[in-house]
């Protein structure tokens, strides 16, 4: 068997010296939907913060392999250009900075520590529209400061046009569907189900059932109190939603 | 948007090389004795070759300063300064008589400015931007005199213009900022050694950029270079200054004095991208920046704005100022002041509204980092006279680390019930959320801070002509090395 694409062993993680996760264990192979479910304080966000390598985020036992490669020691900008991207539960406002300069910093910036030629200021343009109809994300958002006054809908299709253009190995969807309404989960969640490759493989971490209809994953994993609880196929969530989290975690 | 790339691409190449400028001219320098008395005024007058009515307006100056105390109401600290115990006239031996051409000028000169990225030779320069390369105390080279001559523009060291153009020198010198204004615009008054005259005639829309390097070289030794801008009736110039000096363990004092002077309908844009040496990481050394810049909007619909962008110095005390005489005229102020490691910076501006209808606008982002502080002092008065004034005043402060300050010190007088004044102002810091996200997007560290500082700033870089806002925001990004982590 070929070697999974995110390997999480036994993963302790303190935040401020006080334990949130609590040994999870975690195999996602490559080209596959992986789907983290877990209640508020279960510890989704400190999984998600954790891969992508925030500070503050204390690994105190295991180990979470990428591609085979230890992760632990590499910061953020590095798991970045090695192709893991995390979509934020709240991106984040920076004013005054265009969203187009923003993509295009970030992609030279990536591309500059692959050793890889950077590009002319026409050719992200010309790959950012590309990217950007699929998303309806039009002209005029992009030359807005990145996500400055943005809606929680249009923030939410700028985190998936930047994983369409960064073109990464392993997504990370952090409550990507929080604050979204109907039509604007389903715009998101087709442009996620469009970047599914064989070679992509992603971890759709949810508080709801919704989004997993509409991004339909491989497996799910019931998170509860920093453990991987339960883990099935995708029934597993329709299950939770019929059943709810206590009962679950009762198990 | 290609510069903030540029911005960061720079950021990259120039890590570790804080301070680029601060090599140091091996070259022979003529120097005044050192200290301050009549003599060594004597000497610099006539070292000039000026005449008689200028050096008593000098040791008028001088008699004045002698009565004056050093200011202290500024947020900045400082040791005493001993002003006998510097040189204030040096000049290159080569120099000793004015050359007449580019292939007069010494090659070691030349080479200084080449390093500085300011070739002097006409071919290599900016296209549309004529330079007065100021050395120490002299002006050393001027471009494109002809070009400008032609259009009736007069661009010259001001030493010059004492000698050739004696009555508009005259009638303007001294009129926006007098001799005894303050004490350091007092001693500039007394000691001045060089720096730039520019007379755009009536009607005359300068056809290119005009720009003075400052460049201080020499040890021991001040610069108090004067400046005079005098843009007659319906014309335009836009003037741009830039500042350098070697890096040095001393403390060296640079006290300038630019007045401005736009008659009806004229419009000046005067830009600075000032970066004397700021001193090191534990705050040895570094230029003591005290400056008086003043415009006067004399004549009905004249406007006079100010752009500066402040990065270096150790101490930065400055508050280019409007005054807002003419009916109908209008004062502008973008700043942007970044303070790192021990700076200190205390500027501003004045808005001085005394007649109808005058509208002024001030917008002053300021950047604290490390241990600096970072002052904001302005104020804003209107007279009895000037109905319907109105201001608008916006003063951000980013501050980047726990251990630097941020203050701002508004003054609001209004004198006339018409008058509508407001005042907004925030203070933020780089936030972890901010710096996380850019990591996060493979961004790394001193990049993410160049980019958002330079978002920070844009409605001030934007101001700048566009042949030097990219340099400008290298410098942003650069000045802030080593801040963040």
């Amino acid at each position: 068997m070929s070697v999974p694409m995110l390997e999480i062993d036994d993963l302790h993680v303190a935040v401020d010296g006080r334990e949130i996760l609590k040994g999870i264990t975690l195999s996602l192979p490559a080209g596959e939907v992986h789907a983290v479910m877990g209640p508020n304080g279960s510890g989704k966000s400190t999984l998600s913060y954790t891969l992508a390598g925030r500070e503050g985020y204390e690994i105190t036992r295991g180990r979470i392999l990428y591609q085979g490669e230890d992760l632990t020691q590499l910061a953020p900008e590095e798991r970045a250009t090695k192709g893991i991207f995390l979509a934020l539960q709240y991106p984040v406002e920076i004013p005054g900075v265009t969203t187009l300069t923003f993509l295009k910093t970030a992609l030279n910036a990536q591309r500059r520590a692959r050793d890889e030629t950077e590009f002319d200021a026409m050719h992200v343009l010309k790959l950012v529209r590309e990217k950007a109809k699929a998303l309806k994300v039009g002209e005029e958002m992009l030359k807005r400061p990145l996500n400055a006054g943005f809606s929680g809908g249009e923030k939410k299709r700028m985190e998936i046009l930047q994983m369409a253009l960064f073109e990464p190995k392993l997504a990370i969807l952090d409550e990507t569907d929080s604050g979204l309404d109907i039509d604007a989960l389903k715009l998101v969640a087709e442009g996620v189900n469009a970047l599914r490759a064989l070679e992509r493989s992603m971890l759709v971490i949810t508080h709801y059932q919704r989004l997993l209809t509409h991004i339909v994953p491989d497996r799910v994993h019931v998170l509860s109190k920093g453990r991987i609880v339960k883990s099935g196929g995708p029934d597993l969530a329709m299950e939770l939603e019929a059943r709810g989290y206590e009962k679950m975690e009762a198990v | 948007m290609a510069a903030v790339r540029e911005t960061t691409e720079r950021v990259a190449d120039l890590a570790g090389e804080k301070y680029k400028y601060g090599f140091v001219t091996d070259i022979e320098m003529e120097r005044a004795e050192k200290g301050l008395n009549e003599n060594v005024i004597r000497f610099i007058s006539a070292k000039k070759g000026e005449p008689e009515w200028m050096l008593e307006w000098r040791l008028e100056a001088f008699q004045r300063w002698k009565e004056m105390k050093e200011p202290t109401w500024a947020r900045v600290h400082y040791p005493k300064i001993d002003y006998q115990n510097a040189y204030y006239y040096a000049a290159p031996k080569s120099q000793s008589a004015a050359p007449k051409s580019l292939d007069e000028v010494d090659p070691k000169l030349l080479e200084t400015y080449q390093k500085l990225g300011i070739p002097l030779s006409e071919q290599k320069l900016l296209a549309g931007v004529a330079v007065d390369a100021v050395f120490d105390s002299v002006s050393v080279a001027t471009t494109f005199k002809a070009k400008l001559t032609e259009a009736g523009v007069i661009f010259c060291p001001i030493s010059e213009a004492i000698r050739d153009y004696p009555e508009l020198v005259r009638k303007y010198l001294g009129s926006v900022v007098p001799v005894t204004d303050n004490f350091f615009a007092t001693l500039n008054s007394a000691v001045f050694s060089d720096g730039t005259f520019v007379y755009v005639p009536k009607g005359v829309r300068c056809p290119m950029e005009l720009s003075t390097y400052f460049r201080i070289n020499a040890s021991e030794t001040g610069q108090f270079e004067r400046t005079l801008i005098i843009a007659d009736e319906g014309s335009y110039v836009s003037y741009l200054e830039g500042c350098t000096a070697p890096k040095r363990d001393e403390n060296q004092l640079h006290a300038a004095v630019v007045e401005l002077v736009a008659l009806e309908r004229a419009e000046i844009k005067y830009s600075t991208v000032q970066n004397w040496y700021p001193g090191d990481e534990e705050g040895k050394g570094g230029i003591y920046n005290f400056v008086t810049k003043r415009g006067d909007c004399r004549g009905k619909g004249a406007k006079i704005s100010w752009t500066q962008v402040e990065t270096g110095s150790a101490i930065t005390w400055k508050y280019p100022s409007c005054i807002l005489r003419g009916d109908d005229t209008v004062g502008e102020f973008y700043s942007i002041a970044i303070t790192n490691n021990f700076q200190q910076a205390d500027t501003g501006t004045k808005m001085i509204h005394l007649g109808r209808n005058t509208r002024s606008r001030i917008v002053s982002k300021g950047i604290s980092a490390g241990k600096a502080q970072n002052t904001y002092r302005g104020l804003v008065s209107v007279h009895p006279r000037a109905e319907n004034a109105r201001n608008h005043t916006q003063c951000d402060s980013l501050l980047i680390g726990s251990h630097c300050g941020a203050h701002t010190v508004p003054y609001i007088e209004s004198r006339n019930p018409t008058a509508k004044l407001e005042h907004e102002a925030t203070t933020s810091k780089i936030s972890d959320d901010q710096l996380f996200y850019c990591l996060a997007r493979g961004i790394p560290q001193e990049e993410a801070v160049a980019l958002i500082v330079n978002g920070f700033c844009r409605e001030v870089l934007q101001q700048l002509p566009m042949e030097f806002a990219v340099e400008a925001q290298k410098l942003v990004g650069i000045s802030l090395e080593g801040s963040v982590g």
